[in-house]
């Protein structure tokens, strides 16, 4: 089924999409089906600029046990880096 | 007679407005139904489209509204979409303003016989109910939609809601096509579902499948089950051919 389940979040970044890199303003988060990835249903990011347009978006479909893997790499990621830096 | 079409891209006028939308119109003058395709949430996708197209290969002219054209215009339909998925889906109003600017697109073609059906599959099986309760059709297909019926799971952040209080308003014969292993909707949706249309006195017809889940006729998807599918669409070509028919 379609979950609808989605968070938004601000953000302060960048990224690449089909046209170059372009300032990440907004992170969506979803839970629904993919457009590509091989599952019934995926952890779905799109970084965005909507100022920009639809198109200032990178995307990614990961299985569950992908994104929390994920979320874990980006925890012992962070937790490396030096108080201050 | 000829089993040309041709599809292609144009625009359609949806409450007003201009909308894209993706049709396979027979080239035969014979007049024919024509049947509105609803796409699933991952949007209006080159799968859709194939079934756009197969409808036209079986005789009916055929249309696909991309339902999220107002949320980003000429933006690309995965764009489009996860546009749409970040503001929930698409408001109840507009789908069927959206079906009904193809419903009318199709009865003014010069072989329409001025019959229409609906179809959908997942989220647009709901709304394909939701078309057939608002709009005057002529045949409805709901291929595995969730909460045409049933209470969604505590803390379910659903944007949509059941169609219980638009059951009665039905307006043409239901194809339903089920999946035993699909969750929502279960069995006892499906069920459920029958019930209150016995009540209401409306025509439907219901197949559930063993050994399928959600989404069985989705040919690029793990749930793709062939003999489901195969089944399926035998049903509504014969569903379509019974009610949409000269």
């Amino acid at each position: 089924m379609c979950t609808y389940i989605v968070e938004k979040v601000s953000t302060e970044g960048s990224g690449k999409g089909p046209d170059g890199w372009f300032a990440v303003t907004d992170t969506t988060v979803s839970y629904d089906h993919p457009v590509h990835a091989s599952a019934e249903h995926t952890l779905n990011i799109d970084f965005l600029n909507p100022g920009k347009g639809a198109s200032a978006r990178v995307a990614v479909e990961l299985t569950a046990q992908s994104a929390r893997e994920l979320i874990a790499a980006i925890q012992r990621t962070l937790e490396q880096v030096p108080p201050g830096l | 007679m000829s089993d040309a079409f041709l599809s292609q891209t144009i625009t359609i006028t949806s409450d007003g407005e201009e909308i894209e939308a993706y049709a396979a119109l027979v080239q035969d003058t014979a007049p024919r139904g024509g049947v509105v395709v609803i796409h699933h949430l991952p949007g209006y996708d080159e799968e859709t489209k194939e079934i756009v197209r197969h409808f036209a290969a079986l005789g009916y002219n055929a249309i696909m509204p991309n339902l999220y054209w107002r949320d980003a215009p000429g933006a690309s339909p995965d764009d489009a979409a996860a546009a749409g998925r970040a503001k929930g889906g698409v408001p109840d109003e507009r789908l069927v303003a959206d079906v009904a600017g193809g419903a009318e697109f199709l009865r003014a073609l010069p072989n329409s016989n001025g019959k229409v059906g609906v179809i959908g599959y997942c989220s647009g099986g709901r709304q394909s109910v939701l078309a057939a309760c608002s709009l005057e059709l002529d045949a409805a297909v709901d291929n595995y939609g969730a909460f045409v019926v049933g209470t969604p799971p505590e803390g379910f952040p659903l944007k949509v809601k059941p169609l219980y209080d638009l059951l009665g308003d039905l307006s043409c014969p239901l194809l339903g096509l089920f999946g035993v292993d699909d969750q929502y909707p279960s069995q006892e949706h499906v069920a459920e579902l029958e019930g209150l249309l016995t009540e209401h006195g409306k025509e439907f017809e219901f197949h559930n499948y063993e050994g399928a889940g959600h989404a069985f006729f989705a040919v690029n998807r793990p749930a793709f089950r062939p003999e489901a599918a195969k089944d399926g669409w035998e049903k509504i070509a014969a569903f379509y051919g019974k009610h949409l028919g000269a």
